[in-house]
């Protein structure tokens, strides 16, 4: 637009029409939620004409003691599913990366399809399978929450292998042996000399795995009952029955939460990190 | 990979150690549900929580009725519209990631990537609130009627009448829109790294050699980012194809798709063998779209 040099031929960027583009598909992406955010302090009812700036909203959300529970309970369930998922991934991708075994092409696959196969069929799968072993209901907190909790780790744990495989590729197995020449057992080696490697990898896999289990609805959905509701499920119901504002400050609350957990992502793998990962 | 893979035969302790767990977790709680489900759409209701697994195909029969197939090929149709309008939206926006200032590139993938990041309830929710019939999106409909009714009194045309809000919501072009804004960071993030591998000297080359931009766009940089394309239509159409949120919340009545009749069957209509054959059935449909998709890069392939 201002431009002191003459565009260069690949310049792309350096045009206007894609400047545009660029700029009204971020419009496109982020004025719904903006809105959102800004509205959340509007001091009216109806979510149009600004009338004053309140915090009594979130006041309104926080009193909310449904609200509440479904959030503490949405957040014990990614806390929960994230370690357990972390383990399984971790374990999963050394699996796939250090032996040779039968049917390793059918294991590789079948690890693959809890993130092909549609949500929906999933969901549906979980709530049949716990009917059907008749997975106890009337548990205790935090163990009723085991249902969904299991059914969250399943299709989280793939994407931690994933992530966790990736990084595995780069790691020299020379350093292992040498580990192993001096004395160190199979377990020190791995403990001390594998794990730091993949350490960034399990931190991506965890904030992947944290997002991913909070931001589940569908298989949740389906697994929930009425004493657990996680806060999607909460959300639903609210916006399906009767939109209020308090939906726009729990959102709001949610939003923040997520960006402030894709800075510390940054911050542990860089900003230039986002765009070698991919 | 590094180093040679090792034979669990001779490492059958760290074998174990490490497969047992994720083995036995896919089995239990992936593999056996996945199997009572499949079971289960060969079954029929004998009571009202008794199904009784007969071996019948009866309700892959139901699901062929034109009713079912309709609704499957409207959902169908809605994803293909999903991925084709986030492949023109999305093309130019990953080229401008490609081709952007250094240190301009990441802030914009992490623009791409946070709407990604956050609750798909929340955003299908923001875009609702913004669409309602007092929402932004019909006041600037609105304006838009006005300046053009003003414009129609410069030219000494009759005014138009005056504007009465649109129903946005409840309706196919809510889905398609709701969709397309849910799915479009699926669909940059893969063009962007195909994109980004491309060897830019390539570009450079047709373009000295006298092609203009468009044409260079499409016999070269198309071509060789087709994995990428090809990447970002699958992780856009499989999870649009299944898509039950957007359809339940945005759609109306007859804007149903095959994971909001999925659903029904297991809450309203109580018919589980139903549901479970149509499932599967859209199970099938996505393995056919990822057989497509892997025979089309063997030949690619076998062609180099």
């Amino acid at each position: 637009m201002f431009n002191r040099t003459a565009i260069a031929p690949l310049e792309y960027t350096r045009k206007l029409w894609m400047r545009s583009w660029v700029g009204l598909t971020m419009l496109f992406l982020y004025a719904p939620l903006i809105v959102l955010m800004i509205f959340s302090f509007n001091d009216s009812k109806r979510n149009v004409v600004w009338k004053g700036f309140t915090l009594k909203y979130y006041e309104k959300a926080l009193n909310n003691d449904s609200l509440v529970e479904a959030m503490v309970n949405s957040l014990t369930i990614a806390f929960f599913a994230t370690i357990i998922s972390l383990v399984i991934g971790a374990l999963a991708a050394v699996m796939l990366w250090r032996f040779r075994f039968p049917f390793k092409g059918l294991v590789e696959g079948t690890m693959s399809l809890p993130i092909i196969v549609p949500e929906i069929c999933l969901g549906v799968a979980f709530l049949i399978f716990f009917a059907k072993v008749d997975w106890p209901t009337d548990l205790p907190w935090p163990l009723n929450l085991s249902a969904i909790t299991i059914a969250h780790i399943t299709f989280c744990f793939p994407f931690v292998a994933m992530v966790v495989r990736a990084r595995l590729a780069s790691f020299n197995k020379e350093e292992e042996e040498a580990a192993k020449d001096l004395g160190a057992t199979e377990w020190q080696a791995f403990r001390d000399v594998l794990l730091p490697h993949i350490k960034p990898s399990l931190v991506a896999g965890a904030l992947l795995a944290f997002t991913l289990s909070l931001d589940d609805f569908v298989i949740t959905f389906f697994t929930s009952g009425p004493d657990t509701i996680t806060f999607p499920v909460k959300v639903y119901s609210m916006v399906r029955f009767s939109v209020t504002p308090e939906v726009n400050a729990a959102s709001t609350i949610l939003i923040i939460l997520t960006v402030a957990l894709t800075f510390i992502a940054l911050k542990y793998q860089g900003v230039k990190g986002i765009s070698d990962a991919h | 990979m590094s180093g040679p893979l090792q034979d669990w035969k001779s490492q059958r302790k760290p074998f174990a150690a490490v497969a047992s767990v994720p083995v036995f977790w896919l089995s239990l709680f992936f593999i056996a549900p996945m199997t009572i489900v499949w079971l289960y759409s060969f079954g029929q209701n004998v009571g009202p929580a008794d199904i009784d697994i007969s071996g019948t195909l009866d309700n892959y029969k139901r699901a062929t009725e034109w009713l079912y197939l309709s609704i499957f090929l409207k959902s169908l149709a809605v994803a293909a519209l999903t991925t084709l309008i986030c492949l023109i939206i999305g093309f130019p926006v990953a080229m401008a990631i490609t081709f952007a200032a250094p240190k301009w590139r990441p802030w914009l993938l992490l623009g791409i990537m946070l709407p990604f990041w956050t609750n798909l309830l929340i955003r299908t929710y923001a875009l609702m609130a913004l669409m309602g019939t007092n929402g932004y999106m019909n006041k600037g409909l609105g304006g838009l009627w006005e300046g053009a009714s003003w414009l129609r009194t410069l030219v000494g045309m009759q005014p138009l009448d005056a504007w009465t809000p649109v129903q946005l919501l409840y309706n196919n072009f809510a889905v398609v829109l709701g969709l397309v804004y849910v799915h479009l960071p699926f669909m940059v993030l893969p063009l962007y790294s195909a994109l980004d591998r491309l060897d830019k000297s390539l570009i450079e080359a047709s373009l000295d050699l006298g092609a203009g931009h468009f044409k260079t766009f499409m016999q070269v940089v198309v071509p060789l980012a087709a994995p990428g394309i090809v990447a970002g239509v699958m992780i856009t159409l499989i999870p649009a194809l299944g898509a039950y949120l957007t359809p339940d919340l945005m759609g109306g009545t007859d804007s149903q798709m095959i994971a909001n009749v999925i659903e029904r069957q297991f809450k309203r209509a109580n018919d589980w063998p139903f549901g479970a054959a149509l499932s599967f059935l859209l199970i099938y449909a996505m393995f056919i779209l990822i057989a497509l998709q892997s025979m089309r890069s063997n030949k690619v392939k076998e062609a180099r």
